[in-house]
Formats: C-alpha cells, sequence, structure tokens
C-alpha cells in the first residue's frame, strides 16, 4: 500500500511538471492583464522544436533552447496582437493554438516524414534522471528510503526547475519591483501609466516570460518525458494549466497545490485503469479525465470559494489621445 | 462621415478581403516552407474543391457544418459572448440525432425522423450550453473559460457512452449501430435529377442550413429578441437602461448558438455516418469561430465562409493526395491564420487606411 502510494506521487510529480510549467507561464501572463488560451499552442510548438533540435543536434540543451525559442516567437504573436494592436486576447490565443497544431503536425510531416512525429531521438538528445546521492543505499532504509531514493530522486532536471521556479516566481511577484507593477499592470493600468511606466513594455515583459516557461514545459514533454516529438502531444494539458491557473485564483504556491492535485488525478487514473475501487466499484477513467474541467467549472460558479482574475485581464490598455 | 471613419465598402469589404490576403500570403510563404510551389498548390485546391461535380458535392457538404458551427458562433458574437464551445456543443448534438434515430428508424420513413432528429440536436446541443451560459449570467463565471471546460467534458462523457453504454452489443468499436433506412437523410444526389455529387456526402442538411442562416438573419435583425441580443453585445449599460434583462438574453442567446451547433449533427450523423461515432466532431465546431469571424457575423458572409472553408477541407484532401508533403493539416494552418488576421488583428491595416482616405479626401474638404 505503501509502496503504491509512493509510486503514484512519483508519478504525480512527472505529470504535473508541465501544468505547473504552463500554469506559471500563464500566471505572468495573465497577471500582467494579457488573457493566454494559447499556453497548449506554444506548448506544442516548444515540444515541436525541441524535439526536431534535439533529434538534429544531440543536444537536449539546444533542445530545450530552440523550444524556449519557438514558445516566444509564439507569445511575440500573441503580445503583438493583443498588446500592439489591442486585438482580442482570447480570438488571438486561439488563432495560436490552430497555427501550432497545424504547423508541428505539417512541418513535422514534411522534413521527418513519419507521420508527424520527429524520429527517436539519439543519445545525449534527452534530459535523463539525476540520481541523488545514496539513493541506491538508502533505498532499504524503511520509509524514508523509498521516499528519498523513489520520490524525490530519480528525475530529470527540468522537474526540479519547475518546482524551483513556484518559489521563485512567489519572489518576482511579490518582493521585486517588476512583480509590483507587473501585478499593477493587471488591476490598473492607467495608474501605472500615470506613474510613467510604459504598460506594452511591461505586458510584453510578461508575455515573453510566458513564452519562456511555455517553452520549457514543451521540451519537458518532448525530449525529458518521452523520446521525441509526437503530433498533438500536448493532448489538452494547456487547458488544464489554464484550469490550475483559476484553480489557483493566479497565485503562484496554489498553482503548485493545483497542478499537483491535477497530476494526482491523472496518476491515479492511469493507475486504476481497469481496477475496482473499494466500495465503489470500477470508475470509468473518463470521470478522472474530466474531474479537472469539472472542479473548475464548480469553481467559477464560485461554490466553493470565488475565482477573481485580475481586473484589467482581457481588456487592452489604450491610452488616452486628444 | 467624420474623421476616423471609412466608408462601408471599406469597413465590410476591403478591410476582410485584406486580412484575408495576409492570411493566405503567410500561408504560401509556409508552403514555400516545405519545398513546394503555392500557386501549384492553390491550382490543386482549387481543381480539387471546384473543379468536378463530387469535388464540389464535398465542398457543400463540408460548408454546410461549417454553416451551422458558423452561425452558432455568430450568434453569440452578437450578443457580445464568445461561445468556444461550438465542438461540445456539436458532439453532444449528435446524441440528440442519434436518440431519434435509433428509435424511429425501424418504424418510420426518414420525413418523420428528421423534424424530431433536428429537435433532439437542437435541444442536446442548446442543453450543453445551457450551463455555461446560466453560470455566465448568474454566477458571473466567464463563457469562454466555461464553454473551453465543457469541451472536455463532453469529450470524456461521449467516450464513456459510446464504449460502455451505446455501443452496438458485440462490438469492439466505441459507436452505435447503423442506422436503417428511417434514419438517414436522402442525398441531394437523389433529390436533384441533374445534380452528379458522385459519392460525395452531401444531403438535405444543405438545404436545413441554408434555412437556418435565413432564421438568423431575420432572428438577428427583424426581431425584438435581435434587438435585446444586438443591443446586449453593444453596450450592456445602456441595454439595462433599454429594460433587457441581460441575464435572460445571454441565456436565449446562448441557448440558440447550442443549439444551431448542435445543429451540425444532423449533417454528419444523418446525413453522413448514419451512426454516432467518437470524434465526428473534429474540430468543425472551432471552424465555426474562424468561418464566423471572416462572415463578420453575418447570416450571408457566414454562408459564403463556410463555402471557403470547405473549399479548404475538399481542395486539401484533394491537394494532400497529390502533394504528400502538404498534409491536411495545412487546412488547420490557415485556419489559424484566417482567425489571426480576421479576428486578433482586424484592426491592423485600418491606421492606414483611415490615414489614405482622409489624405484623399484632404482636398475637398479644404476647398468646401
Amino acid at each position: 500500500m505503501f509502496e503504491t502510494l509512493i509510486l503514484i506521487l512519483d508519478s504525480t510529480l512527472r505529470l504535473s511538471t508541465p501544468l505547473l510549467l504552463a500554469c506559471l507561464a500563464g500566471l505572468y501572463s495573465e497577471r500582467s492583464g494579457v488573457v493566454d488560451i494559447g499556453l497548449e499552442g506554444k506548448m506544442l510548438g516548444a515540444a515541436f522544436g525541441a524535439g526536431a533540435v534535439a533529434y538534429l543536434t544531440a543536444s537536449a540543451w539546444a533542445g530545450l533552447a530552440a523550444g524556449i525559442a519557438v514558445a516566444v516567437g509564439l507569445a511575440l504573436v500573441h503580445g503583438f496582437a493583443s498588446i500592439t494592436n489591442r486585438g482580442n486576447q482570447i480570438v488571438s490565443g486561439v488563432a495560436i493554438n490552430f497555427l501550432a497544431a497545424g504547423l508541428t503536425a505539417l512541418l513535422g510531416q514534411a522534413w521527418f516524414r513519419q507521420g508527424g512525429r520527429t524520429p527517436p531521438l539519439p543519445e545525449g538528445g534527452r534530459f535523463l534522471d539525476i540520481v541523488f546521492p545514496f539513493a541506491e543505499e538508502l533505498r532499504a532504509v524503511p520509509v524514508v528510503g523509498p521516499i528519498y531514493a523513489e520520490l524525490l530522486s530519480g528525475h530529470n532536471v527540468l522537474v526540479y526547475a519547475a518546482f524551483l521556479a513556484v518559489p521563485l516566481t512567489w519572489w518576482a511577484l511579490y518582493r521585486t519591483r517588476f512583480g509590483l507593477r507587473l501585478r499593477a499592470v493587471g488591476e490598473n493600468p492607467a495608474a501605472v501609466d500615470t506613474a510613467g511606466i510604459s504598460v506594452v513594455l511591461l505586458r510584453y515583459r510578461a508575455v515573453i516570460l510566458c513564452g519562456v516557461l511555455c517553452g520549457i514545459a514543451g521540451a519537458y514533454l518532448s525530449i525529458a518525458q518521452s523520446s521525441g516529438f509526437i503530433k498533438d502531444m500536448t493532448a489538452g494539458k494547456g487547458f488544464i494549466a489554464l484550469a490550475a491557473l483559476i484553480f489557483a485564483k493566479w497565485r503562484p504556491l496554489n498553482a503548485m497545490f493545483a497542478c499537483l492535485l491535477f497530476g494526482f488525478l491523472d496518476a491515479v487514473a492511469i493507475r486504476l485503469q481497469g481496477q475496482p475501487l473499494p466500495g465503489i466499484g470500477e470508475v470509468p477513467v473518463q470521470v478522472f479525465q474530466a474531474l479537472p474541467y469539472i472542479l473548475t467549472v464548480i469553481l467559477l460558479a464560485g461554490f466553493i470559494g470565488k475565482a477573481i482574475p485580475p481586473r484589467a485581464s482581457g481588456i487592452p490598455y489604450l491610452k488616452e489621445r486628444t | 462621415m467624420s474623421a476616423g471613419q471609412l466608408p462601408r465598402w471599406v469597413d465590410f469589404g476591403l478591410i476582410p478581403l485584406l486580412n484575408l490576403a495576409a492570411a493566405f500570403l503567410v500561408s504560401g510563404l509556409v508552403v514555400l516552407l516545405i519545398g513546394e510551389s503555392p500557386l501549384e498548390a492553390v491550382g490543386i485546391l482549387v481543381w480539387g474543391s471546384l473543379g468536378f461535380g463530387e469535388g464540389i458535392g464535398f465542398t457543400l457538404f463540408y460548408a454546410t457544418n461549417f454553416i451551422f458551427t458558423g452561425l452558432a458562433v455568430a450568434v453569440a458574437f452578437h450578443a457580445g459572448l464568445f461561445n468556444i464551445g461550438g465542438e461540445g456543443q456539436a458532439y453532444i448534438g449528435g446524441l440528440g440525432v442519434a436518440w431519434a434515430c435509433l428509435a424511429l428508424d425501424r418504424i418510420v420513413p426518414w420525413w418523420v425522423t428528421m423534424p424530431v432528429a433536428v429537435l433532439g440536436a437542437a435541444a442536446a446541443g442548446a442543453a450543453w450550453a445551457f450551463v455555461p451560459a446560466w453560470l455566465q449570467a448568474r454566477r458571473g463565471s466567464h463563457v469562454v473559460i466555461t464553454t473551453i471546460m465543457f469541451n472536455f467534458i463532453a469529450a470524456s462523457l461521449m467516450v464513456y457512452l459510446l464504449v460502455n453504454v451505446m455501443a452496438k452489443p458485440g462490438s469492439m468499436q466505441p459507436e452505435t449501430r447503423t442506422f436503417e433506412a428511417g434514419g438517414r437523410l436522402p442525398m441531394l444526389n437523389d433529390l436533384l435529377p441533374f445534380a452528379s455529387f458522385g459519392t460525395a456526402p452531401v444531403n438535405l442538411a444543405l438545404v436545413l442550413a441554408l434555412v437556418a442562416a435565413l432564421a438568423v438573419w431575420v432572428l438577428v435583425w427583424r426581431t425584438r429578441l435581435g434587438y435585446a441580443i444586438r443591443t446586449l453585445g453593444a453596450n450592456p449599460t445602456a441595454a439595462v437602461y433599454a429594460g433587457i434583462s441581460p441575464a435572460r438574453t445571454i441565456v436565449v442567446a446562448m441557448l440558440i448558438s447550442g443549439g444551431l451547433a448542435g445543429m451540425m449533427a444532423i449533417n454528419e450523423i444523418m446525413g453522413s455516418q448514419h451512426r454516432l461515432l467518437i470524434e465526428f466532431v473534429s474540430g468543425y465546431g472551432f471552424v465555426g469561430i474562424a468561418v464566423a469571424l471572416m462572415g463578420r457575423a453575418h447570416p450571408l458572409g457566414i454562408v459564403l465562409a463556410a463555402i471557403l472553408f470547405g473549399m479548404l477541407y475538399q481542395g486539401g484532401a484533394e491537394l494532400s493526395f497529390e502533394k504528400p508533403a502538404i498534409t491536411r493539416d495545412m487546412i488547420v494552418v490557415i485556419q489559424g491564420l484566417v482567425i489571426l488576421f480576421a479576428g486578433a488583428l482586424e484592426h491592423m491595416f485600418r491606421p492606414t487606411l483611415v490615414r489614405i482616405f482622409t489624405f484623399a479626401r484632404a482636398p475637398s474638404a479644404t476647398v468646401g
């Protein structure tokens, strides 16, 4: 039983990582007042960029850089449409999801001719698991051993980076000048503008940060968790991350717990497939798949607390001109 | 005409055309990137979609889907709501069609089943749109987010139903049994003696779609309800002063929107597949967004945009057959670019055009 729990928690960490990175990405963007439903697309584009470059260069780091570059590129398109041109942010996000879904499949097939996937990555093209010192020796120790050896050790560098990004984001948001301005521009851009700070520049920086984090999330999918890009490999994770962001009420620490919860549901669903639950019987796997979305809807309805987005989110800022 | 305004033909003709041109120009660049000739690709695309009877038939078949989903998005647009849930609503609409057809197909002819199936599709789609609508109207949860969530919930629900509840007995396929003649819409090929659509599944649902487009036009511009919807979309505060209940109007507009999206299932399920199966919507709900944006939320524009997207779908299939490097994913790219340029960047060319037109008019203004 304990062993099963450790295994489920272990895969929870792995499954939460891309959600957490994308969720924090959305957090920066939406805290600055730019709604982003293109997380899915940016993640998918990054996964493809990372997979393709990691295959060609046999370097995981080059792959990661390519993934980030692709996601930042898409983020800049979103920024150009929604900040510079004051277009509808939701429409722009939808467009980015389509562009990424289409381009990755199209270019993947045109360049690699393997049904839209990249070839398996060569040696060095993947982020490998990091084994903590003495992990194997400590494995036999009861309780602490499995937690250390199985749960904490043996993940790749991006998993640790994702969880490290949580305190970093908290610090950046609540303890730096940039963070203060970022939060202010998401609540009241006119006030920030009056203070002589450029709303446009601030929002662009937030959107780029969002791209960087989405890039890492996508790279995690294709060159850390799997060995290569597969068509549509994000499979709605960007939207789960969006749900988690709402669930977390746009706060970094809550984001981590929301992503861990959604990752846990996923891990349990995989574990329980075809197995009866004591007292309930067999639960269809679709219930677990739909649960994050259902929970988010219930939260949005205000039945469990209230999710209040940043006040200026979704509204393009227009400096008054006469 | 005051400064900064443009003539109507520029607003409703030139700007959409420029946006569309930009989208196709970038699509051409993508084709170049793959190492194929964009002009040749356009040639194959146009020939594949309009060059022969069967191609036209398929183009019209796809267009039927897009008219329904495009109208669905447009009605919500007029109320100031962005219904991204067309995908889920159409999917659930399939349930309504399937229930009607499975219950009636062995007893009555198709023309008795059809009204029931249409009602079933509209009711099921509307029901799926009701919850997000109600949540937006009463609890203030944003309809965009809830409809996205409902798309995923619909997908899970349908997989569950098709695998565990509705599956054909003794079959491993997640689909219902095939409908008998009483659950099938007649093909246009059989209705029109001169038509030669070959094996294309274009069917009576096309007529239904055109009727729906006309009905939406009447509803939005010729009825009291349409006035309420447009007022709410244009200015919610003014709507309240005009005695319009925002909550009620939001719910009604979303119900109509969901119902229209659900009716897409008539074309696919009763008109072509003749059984309920997994993923029959396959993105048509999302295409509705591009169609509505391109058609400027006007039924006539939507019909034209739907035909254009029908051409892309059918011509794209032909293109991927002729040029294996250009897969059908090219359509998704074009779709994304259309949404980007016609939707999010719709005002990109505007300032330049305003400058050009003010400049052109300036001399007469100084004289006058």
